[in-house]
């Protein structure tokens, strides 16, 4: 209520205001016409008297001053047909100072002074020193500020600067400045000074209106760049000395902030490059409380995106070492603000980070100093907690991976684990997966043990659950898996040509996975044990080393090693898995001719067969394997091959449902004939396998019709069928064309052939199979010619 | 009518007619009735010299004892109305005693006339110059005729002309440079001109008022002495500042002093309040100080003219702080004419 009654007070002080300046307007712009300078004067002084009000808001006033701006324009023009009429413009100069208000009369000097100089009847520096200095009379903060900026506009177009038509002597320039120099001086003073008057609580309205006037401000640093004559030199010697001196002396927060961004903003970045150390000297002196960590970051960014564009200024950067400059600059910041928070501290070095690495890509040792500096100020405060400075320590960490696009050069940077460190479990893993990602997305190969070690030492957050106690983070599970799906890919960038090397990458992986807990092995697992099946696979053969030298890798080697890992999965619930991988590695075994290692796979597959798979499903599919695989092993000699292929027959038969066992022993017949291998054919078994799959087939449909008064399902019968054909066509002399016959018979005479389609239609295209055989003619059409539908 | 009027009407038109009359210059002139007229301007050593014509009306004739004219220089006290001091008197006889039937011109002249004080309007006291046509007459009574004229007189450059400075200190009392500080509701009285006749007990209430360390300031005028013409050029310096000021103004005020003793007539009164500083500054600041005589209505420094009264001229720096609080510090300037003056 109490603001709003201000506002609409307020609203009627700047329409009073503006009512009686347009009136005295009126009168001015008549007294204009009719050429009466006296009159004009009068009038104009009258109007100006408006401006004198405490009443308005900055905003308010400002409204009021521009209308104030555009008058004296019109009194301006004025003027100076006054002069050409004769009237002698030094005399004006005086007439104009006769006014017994000193904010009117400013208004009018400083107009009168435009025309002065524009007629060059007296140089342009001594007319702007006088105005300057005449200006002093107004010590009131908001009503200075808008003088200065009325005589900071009008003056902007005279300053004798290099090339301007108002050019003076040898150091004009210098005239120049210091006219800006000194305007900006004071009107910062007054700025400033407007901060400690009034009562302390309205302190939140007079910092906003402050803010609103800082541009008053700002403006003279803009002028000062626009100057011609601001060399490098003026600005090193001159400028920037007095503008810095200013800025820490005058103590305030809000100035010292907006003033040293604006110094950022306006000068060129040549400039910035070559006075480095004076501008950053300069900002341990600010307050504590100013938030130089905004500044210095886009100092930084500035530079980088000035490096970025003109590459050709790049030796400048190492000649004036910016980087070191920088670095200490930012050291000294952060021990003068004691209590700067971590935020800010982590955010300056992930700026620094960023313009060293776009800058600097070649120094790799730059950005390490940067991890290590900000090591030096993360030390002793543990790990960070704010959420918010973790987020900027993960930019930071990211950012080396971003710009090489290659996670081995930050793995050059030895402190960048160190840094790591300060992130909590949760925010490692984050990061971990953002190297993980990079590595992925650039297809980046790292190809040394040792570049593996360094790796898995960043992205340890998802091999390891960390020396934080368990239990106490509740890891989403979709993200666990995720994130270990990942790793899993990762595995795969971990590439060496040289075996040796290979082996030493996939050692390493393994003491760190074995590390992992339970939860991570069937993730981190399997693909080491892929990887290293190829590497296997990729290994000379024995023997064929034509240097006869023993080779340090050796596939027995290996298999040992991948024993090892697969032994470690078991105690996981995942039987299945382990299973499977030693299969996988039987069948590798198998093609190294390694029989005892294959052996010993299979004899580990068979334990966990035993041992741990238990549901009678997993045992079917486990069973299947195991078939199949034992069915392509040829490095068994006919001992081994007869207790594996023995013990397969015997699983087969203790499944649980009779489909199953039948199943599975038919798959077995496959086990005693191999086509290509002579040694292992036996028909006599084969047949044995078939005939007792027919009698489980048979006793499993009377078990059916027998518990549920209906006939079962024929689909084994048929199925049984199609082995034997399978065998038929291959010759074996025991399979039949009689028993093929008897089998087709058997399963016509079955009734509930024709209740079941599937069945039917699973035996009618078999029997289009055969037809079909008998067609294409040759051996094995004459064998379909025998058979007898 | 006619009649009547002619009987109260003087015989003659008499008119004073200077013998450069038309080049002469004119300067505006304040009558009692607050009217402006154009009077002749004369310096000391001038010849004033002229025609002095008496036209009598028709049909009339005048009689007389003779025709003189004088000049004066008057001094005239107002409270003291119609008593005129004259310290100049010249006389020149015109005419012996006769009859005048038409028109008839006396020249005159008064060679290099001595006249060492100015023309002056006051509060209290006017000085002026006068020709004064007196036609005696016996039982009619004489006819006498005024022509005004105004004298004013250059100085000399000052040789010496220093600077004025001060440095005002509250905390070093009981010195005399001090500030003072008027109570507000005080300021009205004091402001009388009595005030600075009493300057030392003013002094002791005042600074028992207390501001001690309050404000503290140094200021500067660059000269002592400024022609009527001239620009008062300084600073103002403030060494410490804890009140909050809201304006600072310089002001010209002039003190008109009258009669001697016991019957001295001061007169004060300002005749430029001009601002000089907007705001409250802090310690530190400077504020320059540049004043222009030229609008204001000034005439020289009159030091005891003839005994009978003085003029003098003060800057008076007046600091107002927020709650209408004025503390100043008066100082004494002299006024000269300059000879290159186009007055």
């Amino acid at each position: 209520m109490i603001a709003d009654g201000a506002g609409e007070d307020e609203e009627k002080w700047l329409a009073a205001g503006a009512a009686a300046f347009k009136q005295n307007a009126f009168y001015m712009q008549r007294a204009i016409d009719s050429n009466n300078l006296k009159d004009a004067l009068k009038y104009s002084a009258q109007m100006l008297s408006e401006l004198r009000t405490s009443k308005l808001s900055p905003h308010k006033y400002y409204d009021l001053y521009m209308r104030a701006f555009d008058e004296l324009r019109k009194l301006e023009i004025f003027f100076m047909e006054e002069t050409r009429r004769g009237c002698s413009v030094i005399e004006l100069y005086e007439l104009v100072q006769h006014a017994g208000n000193i904010l009117p009369r400013l208004y009018l000097l400083c107009t009168a002074g435009s025309v002065y100089i524009k007629t060059k009847e007296a140089p342009a520096k001594e007319i702007l020193k006088d105005l300057v200095e005449m200006c002093r009379g107004i010590q009131h903060p908001l009503r200075g500020l808008f003088l200065r900026s009325y005589l900071a506009q009008i003056s902007r177009d005279k300053l004798p600067d290099i090339g301007s038509e108002y050019e003076g002597d040898a150091d004009t320039v210098t005239d120049a400045v210091e006219f800006v120099l000194l305007n900006f001086t004071e009107m910062n003073k007054l700025w400033v000074r407007m901060q400690h008057q009034g009562p302390a609580r309205d302190k939140e309205k007079r910092e906003k209106e402050r803010s609103e006037l800082r541009d008053l401000v700002g403006k003279n640093l803009h002028v000062l760049s626009q100057l011609e004559g601001v060399d490098l030199d003026m600005y090193r010697d001159t400028v920037l000395p007095r503008v810095l001196e200013q800025i820490v002396n005058c103590r305030d927060e809000i100035a010292q902030y907006y003033l040293m961004d604006c110094i950022i903003q306006v000068f060129p970045d040549e400039y910035h490059l070559q006075t480095l150390d004076v501008l950053l000297g300069a900002c341990p002196q600010l307050q504590p409380s100013v938030d130089i960590m905004t500044v210095l970051s886009r100092l930084m960014e500035r530079l980088s995106s000035y490096a970025a564009l003109n590459t050709e200024v790049l030796p400048y950067f190492l000649q004036v070492e910016a980087f070191s400059k920088l670095n200490n600059a930012i050291g000294k910041v952060i021990e003068a603000q004691e209590d700067m928070p971590i935020l800010s501290a982590v955010t300056l070095y992930s700026s620094l980070l960023k313009f060293t690495l776009h800058v600097h890509p070649d120094r790799l040792d730059y950005a390490d100093q940067v991890l290590g500096s900000c090591i030096k100020q993360l030390s002793g405060k543990g790990k960070i907690h704010d959420t918010r400075a973790t987020k900027e320590l993960v930019t930071l960490l990211s950012a080396p991976l971003e710009k090489y696009n290659d996670v081995v050069i930050a793995l050059k940077l030895t402190n960048y684990p160190l840094v790591l460190d300060y992130l909590d479990s949760e925010n490692k893993r984050v990061m971990a997966t953002v190297i993980i990602r990079s590595i992925m997305k650039n297809k980046t190969i790292i190809a040394t043990a040792e570049k593996v070690e360094a790796l898995l030492e960043l992205i340890k957050g998802l091999i390891n659950d960390l020396d934080e106690p368990q239990g106490l983070e509740v890891v989403d599970e979709d993200d666990f898996e995720e994130e270990q799906n990942s790793v899993a890919r990762l595995i795969h960038m971990l590439y060496s040509d040289d075996p040796e090397e290979m082996f030493k990458i996939i050692s390493v992986l393994k003491n760190h996975f074995l590390t992992g807990g339970p939860k991570r092995l069937k993730f981190t697992i399997p693909p080491l044990v892929v990887s290293a099946l190829k590497l296997i696979r990729r290994l000379p053969e024995e023997g064929d080393n034509p240097f006869g030298k023993e080779a340090s890798v050796s596939a027995t080697k290996i298999f040992q090693f991948l024993n090892q890992i697969i032994e470690a999965l078991p105690s996981a619930p995942s039987p299945d898995l382990a299973f499977r991988l030693y299969l996988q590695c039987a069948e590798a075994a198998n093609k190294c001719d390694e029989e005892p290692i294959a052996y010993e796979f299979f004899t580990q597959a068979y334990i966990l067969y035993e041992e741990e798979i238990s549901d009678s499903k997993a045992q079917v599919t486990a069973l299947q394997l195991i078939i199949g695989t034992l069915q392509r092993m040829h490095v068994f000699g006919v001992e081994n091959r007869d207790t594996l292929t023995h013990k397969a027959t015997g699983y087969s038969a203790k499944l649980l449902k009779k489909p199953d066992q039948c199943r599975a022993v038919y798959a077995c017949s496959h086990l005693f004939w191999l086509q290509d291998q002579e040694t292992i054919q036996d028909g006599e078994r084969v047949l044995r396998c078939l005939k007792r799959a027919l009698k489980i087939a048979n006793s499993a449909q009377q078990m059916t019709s027998a518990a549920r008064g209906s006939t079962g399902s024929v689909t084994l019968f048929i199925e049984i069928l199609n082995k034997y054909l399978y065998f038929y066509e291959k010759g074996i002399p025991q399979v039949t064309v009689e028993s093929v016959e008897s089998m087709i018979q058997l399963i016509k005479n079955e009734e509930s052939l024709t209740s079941d389609p599937s069945a039917e239609s699973f035996f009618a295209s078999t029997l289009r199979f055969m037809e079909f055989q008998k067609q294409k003619g040759g051996v094995v059409g004459d064998k379909y010619e025998q058979i007898k539908v | 009518m006619n009649y009547l009027r002619g009987a109260f009407k003087p015989a003659c038109n008499i008119s004073i007619t200077f013998t450069d009359g038309k080049n002469r210059k004119q300067v505006p002139v304040k009558k009692d009735n607050g009217q402006m007229v154009m009077n002749p301007l004369f310096h000391s050593q001038e010849t004033i010299a002229g025609k002095v014509c008496i036209e009598p009306y028709q049909g009339k004739k005048v009689e007389h004892n003779g025709v003189k004219v004088e000049l004066l220089g008057q001094i005239e006290m107002y409270f003291d109305r119609g008593n005129f001091y004259d310290f100049t008197s010249l006389v020149r006889e015109l005419d012996v005693p006769g009859e005048i039937y038409e028109n008839k011109a006396y020249p005159f002249e008064f060679p290099t006339v001595e006249m060492p004080y100015e023309t002056y309007n006051g509060v209290n006291v006017r000085l002026r110059y006068v020709l004064k046509v007196t036609v005696t007459r016996g039982y009619a009574g004489s006819i006498v005729e005024y022509q005004d004229f105004v004298v004013r007189n250059y100085s000399p450059l000052p040789p010496i002309n220093n600077s004025i400075k001060v440095r005002s200190k509250l905390s070093q009392f009981p010195g005399s440079l001090s500030l003072f500080i008027l109570n507000p509701f005080a300021l009205k009285p004091l402001l009388a001109s009595d005030m600075l006749n009493s300057f030392g007990p003013l002094l002791d209430v005042q600074m028992e008022v207390g501001i001690e360390d309050c404000l503290h300031i140094e200021f500067e005028y660059n000269k002592s002495k400024y022609h009527l013409k001239d620009v008062i050029l300084g600073k103002v310096y403030f060494l410490l500042v804890r009140i909050k000021i809201k304006n600072m103004d310089l002001e010209i005020r002039r003190r008109e002093s009258t009669g001697a003793g016991a019957n001295t007539h001061v007169e004060t009164e300002t005749l430029a309040k001009f601002e000089l500083m907007d705001g409250a500054p802090v310690r530190g600041e400077s504020i320059p100080v540049r004043l222009f005589l030229t609008p204001y209505d000034l005439t020289p420094t009159h030091k005891n003219i003839n005994n009978k009264f003085s003029v003098k001229y003060y800057l008076n720096l007046v600091l107002v702080d927020e709650e209408d609080r004025r503390y100043f510090k008066q100082q004494e300037i002299t006024l000269y004419r300059l000879k290159d003056e186009s007055s």
